[in-house]
């Protein structure tokens, strides 16, 4: 297997803080790589050593075959890195960001001003390339900042959270271009917090919790490694929630609540346990919209994997 | 994936012809990055020229005010003191723009680009070197708008055009060596605003206790012992000197030696806690 990154036990510490705690991660050339985890856990500072941003403490990376302690330059020069922050010139127009990307990665000033028209029709940022990048929306702005990762062949590209903020329409596009990114035979390694983002994009997933690495696989597989079928209920009315809660608990022993106040799950290791759950809520008078056995979700597996939801536990990085 | 290729639809196929056409990334030689982010640097003078009022308008007013209010009372009359006051004023607002070094850098920290710049093939420290050929402009631009202000209230340089230039070029090289201690506030406090306030509470003091204003031979002994060694003091000497064309040329080798000694200091010092991670 050819992998595009490898790490060996890699740490990274922030004073008393063990950012990453003895990360092995292996990531195939060619795939869409999606590091999950809640805030804090671990995914930016990865991607910040991958490219060679900071140091690791201990532990090995090789980006591309290079070590990316030792041999920096050699990685920087094939890997584009979109950060959580725009790192685009905000009082710059978007050509002009372009160009001074393709200038900085060694093109000609002529060479640099057709490159950035390129990606200027590409990524359809045609009519905005002029205006200044602080008159930008949020989904433009990403579309600029991805455009500037790509103006130079790059074998590799790092998305840190590349649809956090975005509206439903722009994060659309975002993936639309992802998968095209992809198709084109660059490997991508992409953060997110949201998990159906990363079950849709991603050929594999590493879920990291507290700076280390708890699970890994295909989303399938990791669906799989928590075992068992999910019964999803939505209840008709938000004022069930409570009874179904404890219904659900006593019955099928944990309940996982989502964001959605009508809606809930819990394991469901045999039919007999789903029987009788069915009939012990409408024995407590909750009224349901709608049931299905299922799969978990994501948010069901990080759940399982790590005891606690995406949501919960925030710790800065 | 196998479905990427399935869903790739109009969108996909320009990012993919743009992918293919994408030329080789080399790195760009040191000089040719800093130019390039020299260039940057006047796109923003360009694009947010609301940037240069601070530059300019404090000067000015500086100018003015001095000039009018204390030019009769502390040298006979205001077109007197602005002989001397001139070349003085020049050396304040250059020193308070060196600033703007390290508000620009910070402010490239906290938005993310500095992410983007250390993640390209270059030269490392070219961002600080781009951002100190953009300071040259601005320095200039202020030069400039001061001396011209001053010319129009009757400041006669007798050392003429040159003597200006080799004073403002002396003050250039001073203030280059001070942009590396605001680099260093740049890269150590959280927000722009704080590099300000940080390099103000070294600038005011730096500034007014000199003989920019007044000649310091009033002045308290303690503040006197003070003025005589602080660096502005004898760059306001030397420039004076410069530009009216009787240059005291030790003050003028004061003034070399100090940037040398503070660019000495400071500048492997920023450019390690550059190189380092942050």
């Amino acid at each position: 297997m050819n992998w595009a990154i490898e790490t060996e036990a890699l740490v990274k510490t922030f004073g008393a803080t063990r950012a990453l705690n003895g990360i092995d991660l292996r990531v195939p050339s060619g795939s869409v790589y999606g590091l999950l985890g809640p805030n804090g856990a671990g995914k930016t500072t990865t991607i910040r050593v991958l490219t060679t941003l900071i140091r690791p403490d201990g532990g090995f990376a090789r980006v591309l075959g290079h070590d990316v302690a030792r041999e920096g330059a050699a990685v920087r020069a094939k890997v584009g890195l979109t950060g959580q922050a725009a790192t685009v010139d905000e009082d710059l127009t978007g050509r002009e960001n372009l160009i001074m990307v393709g200038r900085l990665t060694g093109l000609s000033w002529k060479r640099a001003r057709s490159r950035a028209d390129e990606l200027i029709e590409a990524f359809d940022l045609v009519d905005a390339a002029g205006r200044q990048v602080r008159t930008y929306s949020g989904g433009m702005r990403r579309r600029l900042d991805i455009a500037a990762s790509l103006v130079v062949t790059t074998e590799l590209l790092f998305l840190d959270e590349p649809t956090t903020g975005l509206d439903p329409r722009a994060r659309n596009q975002v993936w639309e271009m992802i998968r095209g990114i992809a198709a084109g035979g660059t490997t991508v390694l992409l953060t997110s917090q949201y998990l159906d983002e990363a079950d849709r994009l991603a050929d594999r997933l590493a879920v990291i919790d507290r700076g280390r690495l708890i699970a890994e696989g295909t989303s399938r597989e990791l669906k799989a490694s928590v075992g068992g079928n999910v019964l999803h209920v939505r209840i008709q009315g938000p004022e069930h929630r409570v009874i179904a809660e404890d219904v659900l608990t006593r019955v099928l022993g944990h309940v996982h609540n989502g964001g959605d106040p009508l809606s809930l799950s819990a394991p469901a290791a045999t039919e007999e346990g789903v029987a009788e759950a069915l009939r012990a809520l409408s024995g407590a008078g909750v009224a349901l919209a709608q049931f299905s056995l299922g799969q978990p979700t994501l948010d069901e597996v990080f759940f399982a994997l790590t005891g606690h939801g995406t949501e919960e536990e925030k710790v800065e990085a | 994936m196998s479905t990427n290729a399935a869903v790739a639809g109009r969108d996909d196929r320009r990012i993919l012809n743009a992918l293919r056409d994408a030329p080789r990334a080399s790195s760009p030689g040191a000089i040719s990055a800093t130019i390039t982010l020299g260039w940057r640097a006047l796109l923003k003078i360009k694009h947010v020229p609301f940037q240069l009022f601070d530059v300019t308008v404090f000067p000015l007013m500086m100018t003015l005010m001095f000039t009018f209010l204390f030019g009769g009372a502390l040298a006979g009359s205001p077109r007197e003191y602005i002989q001397f006051l001139l070349p003085g004023i020049l050396v304040q607002a250059i020193v308070f723009i060196t600033v703007y070094t390290g508000v620009g850098l910070n402010s490239d920290i906290q938005k993310g680009l500095f992410d983007r710049f250390r993640s390209l093939p270059i030269w490392q420290p070219a961002p600080i070197a781009g951002a100190l050929l953009g300071d040259v402009l601005r320095y200039g631009i202020a030069a400039l708008v001061v001396i011209t202000l001053g010319l129009i209230l009757g400041f006669r340089p007798a050392a003429g055009v040159i003597g200006v230039v080799l004073g403002v070029a002396l003050i250039m090289v001073f203030a280059f060596s001070l942009s590396w201690m605001w680099i260093i506030v740049g890269m150590k406090v959280q927000t722009p605003e704080s590099v300000m306030t940080t390099s103000f509470l070294l600038l005011f003091p730096l500034t007014f206790a000199s003989n920019i204003f007044v000649d310091p031979a009033t002045m308290p002994t303690w503040l006197q012992k003070f003025v005589a060694v602080n660096p502005v003091t004898h760059l306001a000497t030397a420039s004076r000197g410069l530009m009216h064309g009787n240059a005291d040329m030790s003050s003028v080798l004061w003034v070399l030696a100090a940037s040398a000694v503070i660019t000495t200091i400071f500048a492997p010092i920023a450019i390690r806690m550059y190189r380092r991670e942050r």
